[in-house]
């Protein structure tokens, strides 16, 4: 379980900017939410909050009975070792293989030594294959990142996550560069490794449609606070007005 | 005038043709941004011959003692120095391989030093701000310390030859390798990284996962770019005591062995396009 309390992010590099101002959450384990907002609203400095990559400037966020904004670097990398993440831009090492970007997630689990001479254990390499074809592209794990799609490359991203046998995975706008068709495909298979696996999921996501589609549940942001959190199929025209600051037809996103 | 009403299609048409004007060009176009007024022009033209004159005057540039001397040079090279003696052939081969093995060991002593100073005087991967502008520091001051400087002070604390040679090139090399390599850091993609930070790796593991593979490549083509420029440098080196092919030549300079010392000059060049050549292959090859 995932519990946010009052937390606030003003970042002071240069003018200050009150990112989150009192955000109060509780995300059970297994959900599968939506955090959908304007662009600025706070989406990405809350996901990056919940594994501090960005550091909270006040407030709890407690994980499974641990306030993590408590713990030290060694303390915190224990507790991202559990946490995946997905990004907007793939994130991964273009020159590595794709199997190489798989394996990245199990060198947090190995003696720092062992690691940089890459001597992962066969149940290592049979785990990151496994990922692999849970979405579908065993087949490309020796070809370069680069060489791959932007649907592909995003299935290597849900890979790595996965190949840290996550108990959350947070997505950062996963499929924000992709198309349509290929949004969905990828949205698939978040929902599908969510339902089979029980893997607590956390989607930013700028599309409404795709959030009511796929998500359990919405958490609505603007202005640094929560205008709505409900069942993504309370989410109405009066709740959008709320997130977006306008009716559905007039921001030309489907509804 | 003919308007004809074709709008442009999607397979590429542009609709425009040569006697169809789809609108009217409107009277003016928007002018370019001002860059400031004619004077500044002036001045600046002003500024540039005045730098021109006074440096010309500073070299003692003539015109006269040009055209002179140019037959001079000419004789000097085609004439005096021919033919080449072929007796030398041994004894430079010998010392073109000592340079070049110069070149090799004074290359790797200097991506040796790089690697860490590397690191360090990058912005994104130094551990504190100390030793980010101490590295810097070190990196502007063997810069500014000429190769051949470095050769005489090395030939002093080891004596003259080859081992002076090789550590004047090595440490010379560390002024623009780890400044290649630090800016080479310095561009990596933070993705890789923001993701291995957030995989739960510690920053030895995040070096080795997310930064190397980015800079490794780059890494080695400057690598094998400076070894280019270190055989030239380890023959002028070889000149104030630095053992190699550049000592051979500067001794029959000395003694106007004129046709060895163009054998020589031959063989400095063969080797120097050799590695280029091969140089320039593998650094194609990997990047
Ligand atoms: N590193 C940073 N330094 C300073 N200000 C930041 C930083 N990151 C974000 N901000 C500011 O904090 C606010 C919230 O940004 P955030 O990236 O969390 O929004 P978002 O909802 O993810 O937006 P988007 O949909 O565009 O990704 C914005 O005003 C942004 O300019
Ligand atoms: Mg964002």
């Amino acid at each position: 379980m995932i519990e946010v309390r009052h937390l606030r992010k003003v970042y002071t590099r240069g003018a200050e900017v009150v990112a989150l101002k009192d955000v109060n959450v509780t995300i059970s384990d297994g959900e599968f939410v939506a955090i959908i907002g304007l662009s600025g609203a706070g989406k990405s400095t809350f996901m990056r909050c919940l594994n501090r990559l960005v550091d909270p400037t006040s407030g709890e966020i407690v994980i499974d009975g641990q306030d993590i904004t408590k713990l030290d670097a060694e303390g915190m990398r224990q507790v991202r070792l559990k946490i995946g993440m997905i990004f907007q831009e793939f994130n991964l090492v273009d020159r590595a293989t794709v199997l190489d970007n798989v394996l990245m997630a199990r060198a947090g689990y190995l003696p720092t030594g062992r690691s940089v001479r890459r001597a992962f254990s066969k149940a290592d390499r049979d785990l990151a294959f496994h990922c692999l074809e849970r979405v579908g592209i065993v087949d490309k794990a020796y070809q370069r990142a680069d060489a791959l799609s932007g649907g592909q490359r995003q299935r290597v991203g849900i890979a790595r996550a996965l190949a840290q046998e996550p108990r959350v995975i947070l997505a950062d706008e996963p499929v924000a560069s992709l198309d349509p068709r290929t949004a969905h495909v990828v949205m698939e298979d978040l929902r599908r490794i969510n339902d089979e696996d029980g893997i607590t999921t956390i989607v930013n996501i700028h599309f409404l449609e795709l959030a009511k589609a796929y998500a359990d549940r919405i958490i609505g942001l603007a202005g640094g606070v929560v205008v709505f959190d409900g069942p993504s199929a309370e989410m109405d025209e009066p709740t959008f007005v709320k997130v977006y600051g306008t009716r559905p037809q007039r921001m030309g996103v489907a509804q | 005038m003919t308007i004809i009403n074709k709008r442009p299609t999607p397979d590429g048409d542009t609709g425009a043709g040569i006697d169809q004007v789809p609108v009217a060009a409107p009277a003016t176009w928007p002018e370019p941004p001002s860059k400031g007024g004619g004077w500044k022009r002036t001045a600046l033209i002003v500024a540039i011959a005045a730098t021109y004159l006074w440096s010309f005057w500073g070299t003692e540039f003539s015109l006269v003692k040009l055209v002179k001397g140019v037959p001079e040079v000419f004789s000097f090279l085609f004439i005096r120095m021919q033919p080449p003696s072929l007796n030398i052939i041994p004894l430079a081969l010998r010392y073109t391989l000592q340079t070049l093995q110069i070149a090799i060991v004074g290359t790797t002593l200097a991506a040796i030093l790089s690697l860490p100073i590397g690191f360090l005087a990058a912005k994104n991967t130094t551990p504190n701000a100390t030793a980010y502008q101490v590295t810097r520091g070190i990196l502007n001051i063997i810069r500014t310390i000429p190769d051949l400087v470095m050769a005489l002070i090395f030939a002093g604390a080891v004596g003259l030859g080859p081992f002076a040679g090789t550590l004047a090139v090595g440490v010379h090399s560390v002024g623009m390798l780890g400044k290649l390599y630090s800016e080479s850091v310095e561009g990596i993609d933070p993705g890789p990284v923001e993701a291995a930070t957030a995989c739960g790796l510690n920053k030895t593991q995040t070096l080795f996962f997310a930064v190397l593979p980015q800079v490794i490549p780059n890494f080695i083509g400057f690598t094998l770019y400076r070894w280019e420029i270190n055989v030239r440098a380890a023959t002028v080196v070889g000149m104030v005591g630095g053992g190699g092919i550049g000592f051979i030549l500067m001794e029959n300079l000395r003694l106007f062995n004129l046709h060895d010392s163009s054998m020589i000059l031959i063989m400095i060049y063969i080797m120097v396009q050799l590695i280029d050549f091969i140089s320039a292959r593998v650094r194609l090859r990997i990047i």
